[in-house]
């Protein structure tokens, strides 16, 4: 589904990712942790789409597609979702019309009709049911005055409305209390399926709990330094990250 | 002062006046006024006032007055802005063809100013050209000299209107740049309550000049909603004046709308003048090309405990230039005063520009005065947001404009241009 090879990517001079190799198949959930600075939000965001960063070098496609070629609106229409590590506040525009237009952009990029509004509303309703959410908050303007754990939701609400192929999770978890944390891997475990799959970037284990990932992959100085199943997050819990610089020092020697 | 020469057409156009049949303390209302505008000439940019905007080209024009004409039924502001009472104005001139009276309650009168006059109305000479000040403000004296009709709203104790009273002050200026002189009057006698909506429309495609006075009197315990919409075509002159004078506890919601005109120039003044009073201010200006659009206000808090709250906001695209002057004045007497306000301005390309000034001038020491003023451009965080959702860029740049203007068109109450707004929106 998602195949990267060798990429780099970074802010002018600054190389920040030294060459990702990763492939993720359809249905399976990869978890990417590493130390703060270690790149990891920046895949995510090139990914996604976003011009501050750029590409020097290497190649990303998905679903044959070269993805790198599209616009952030493109991959959307594609199936690529990103969830927001900081979700952004867009006072004066309602949830509710905000993702309405959101639904409706990517089925037009897809050729398909409108959705009935009624059905949607309906829709949104039973989504929002399931992550604990207030109706009343669909008529807020999005993500405006929500607390971080309601701004977390409201990704995972728009992840379930979007219904992508690929959803890449940027430290969702991060400033979620134990409770909230629950209801969002709730979220995003009833979304998974064999068509779907999930890239979950996180700094901590704890997620991983919840989120049972297939494969582990480490990030340290803009590469993946170590893969492995999910015993992999435990044994990180373990030692912590530093252990992990001098293993990616020495890979870098190497 | 730019010269004024005698043979201007609006010393030719105050002579033809001065030969008509008209009270004698109007008559001497205008000579006065023209005698101010004499001594004042038009602003220059030396002014502090005018300092920004340069009306130059206004001072050069030759502007024949604008001649009484019957008025196209088609215009598109007709069609959009619809009320069951409804003066329409050509030229300044009332048209009672394309007006409508509907049923006004006991209690409401709204008329043109000109059959007022020759009725004699007793209100008009206590309360025409006694609240815009026409010693030191050059438009509004040429206005108050040369003014020959507009219309008069009068609202008796404790009538409630239920319908908003619409005032349509056309341009029809013919195949010559000509100039006209609305004067509004509205006076809203204690306890009443209405929302009266002044709209100026004109061709695109003509040069013309509309200079504008309105005089609002607002009684204790009235609750006044005042609409303005400036959508003039675009080589217009538009430039006007504003007055409430408010009493004891009263209420006057301003609603200022600048689409049009390649100058407009809007001055939006109210006297809090008892105690309770409240003013709110909303104003939204929309300028693209080389428009030139400019907004002073001024709040005269000039009694103890009375409140006023101004939200301004401006949408800047082309080679537009914008300018926002806030001025506030809480007099020594006026303790407890509340005094907030805001300018926000969105600048859609690098050859827009905005000026932007809070002038508060406080004598009182128990007062809570804030102000802000914002000048950027499109939330870039929030494009790249919308567009990762697959919102195209161009349909998300409309829509962070227009939520950016919702925040204004959300306070108007008058639907009707509620929705005129959300359509003229990209």
């Amino acid at each position: 589904m998602l195949r990267i090879t060798s990429l780099h990517a970074g802010i002018g001079e600054k190389r920040i990712l030294r060459g990702i190799d990763l492939e993720i198949r359809p249905g399976e959930v990869h978890a990417i942790m590493g130390p703060n600075g270690s790149g990891k939000s920046t895949l995510a965001q090139v990914l996604a789409g976003r011009d501050t960063y750029e590409v020097a070098s290497g190649e990303v496609t998905f679903q044959g597609q070269d993805l790198l070629a599209l616009d952030p609106e493109e991959r959307a229409a594609a199936g690529v979702f990103l969830a927001f590590q900081y979700p952004v506040e867009i006072p004066g525009v309602t949830n509710m019309y905000f993702m309405r237009a959101a639904l409706n952009s990517i089925r037009k990029q897809r050729g398909l009709a409108e959705v009935d509004a009624f059905d949607f509303m309906e829709s949104v309703k039973e989504r929002m049911e399931l992550l604990g959410m207030p109706e009343a908050m669909l008529n807020r303007a999005v993500n405006t005055g929500f607390s971080g754990g309601e701004k977390k939701r409201n990704e995972v609400l728009q992840l379930a409305v979007l219904q992508p192929r690929l959803a890449i999770l940027d430290e969702t978890d991060s400033g979620l209390d134990i409770d909230a944390l629950k209801i969002v891997a709730g979220g995003v475990n009833a979304l998974r399926g064999a068509d779907r799959s999930f890239l979950v970037v996180t700094h901590y284990q704890r997620l991983l709990n919840y989120i049972v990932p297939d494969y582990v992959h480490v990030m340290s100085g803009g590469r993946i330094v170590r893969s492995g199943d999910k015993s992999l997050a435990l044994e990180l819990e373990q030692k912590g990250y530093s252990e992990l610089d001098e293993m990616a020092v020495s890979e870098l020697v190497r | 002062m730019i010269e004024l020469q005698e043979k201007s057409p609006f010393f030719a156009h105050f002579e033809r006046l001065r030969a008509a049949e008209e009270p004698a303390w109007l008559r001497a209302l205008r000579t006065e006024a023209m005698g101010s505008f004499s001594r004042l000439g038009f602003p220059t940019t030396r002014q502090e006032d005018w300092k920004y905007t340069s009306v130059a080209s206004i001072a050069k024009t030759p502007f024949e007055p604008a001649p009484p004409a019957a008025g196209q039924a088609s215009w598109p502001v007709l069609e959009r802005l619809t009320s069951d009472v409804r003066l329409v104005f050509v030229n300044g001139w009332f048209s009672p063809g394309l007006s409508s009276a509907g049923s006004l309650p006991a209690g409401v009168s709204v008329g043109s100013l000109a059959d007022a006059l020759r009725s004699g109305s007793p209100a008009l000479e206590s309360h025409l050209g006694r609240h815009a000040g026409f010693t030191d403000q050059a438009f509004v004296a040429l206005n108050t000299a040369l003014a020959g009709d507009g219309a008069v709203v009068t609202l008796d104790r404790d009538v409630a209107l239920d319908q908003p009273v619409v005032l349509v002050y056309l341009s029809e200026p013919g195949g010559r740049p000509a100039a006209s002189h609305p004067r509004t009057l509205i006076l809203a006698g204690r306890g009443s309550q209405a929302s009266v909506a002044e709209i100026y429309a004109g061709p695109e495609d003509a040069v013309y000049f509309t200079n504008a006075v309105s005089e609002i009197v607002v009684r204790e315990g009235a609750v006044l909603d005042h609409y303005r919409v400036q959508w003039e075509g675009r080589q217009a002159y538009h430039v006007a004046t504003v007055q409430g004078v408010q009493d004891r506890a009263s209420v006057l919601n301003s609603h200022n709308i600048s689409l049009g005109a390649s100058l407009a120039r809007h001055d939006i003044n109210s006297v809090l003048d008892a105690e309770g009073a409240e003013c709110t201010l909303n104003g939204l200006y929309l300028a693209g090309g080389k428009q030139h659009v400019d907004n002073h206000t001024l709040l005269d808090h000039a009694r103890p405990n009375c409140m006023s709250h101004e939200l301004y906001k401006g949408i800047l695209s082309g080679q537009a230039a914008g300018v926002f002057n806030g001025k506030i004045i809480v007099r020594q007497d006026a303790q407890k005063t509340n005094a907030i306000q805001s300018n926000k301005n969105l600048l859609l390309s690098g050859g827009a520009a905005i000026n932007t000034k809070p002038q508060l001038e406080i004598y009182a020491d128990d007062v809570r005065c804030t102000h802000g003023a914002t000048v950027g451009q499109l939330d870039r965080e929030a494009l790249f947001y919308m567009r990762t959702r697959g919102i195209p860029e161009r349909r998300s740049r409309e829509l962070l404009t227009r939520a950016f203007a919702s925040e204004v068109i959300g306070l108007i109450r008058w639907q009707p241009l509620r929705e005129a707004l959300e359509a003229e929106l990209p």
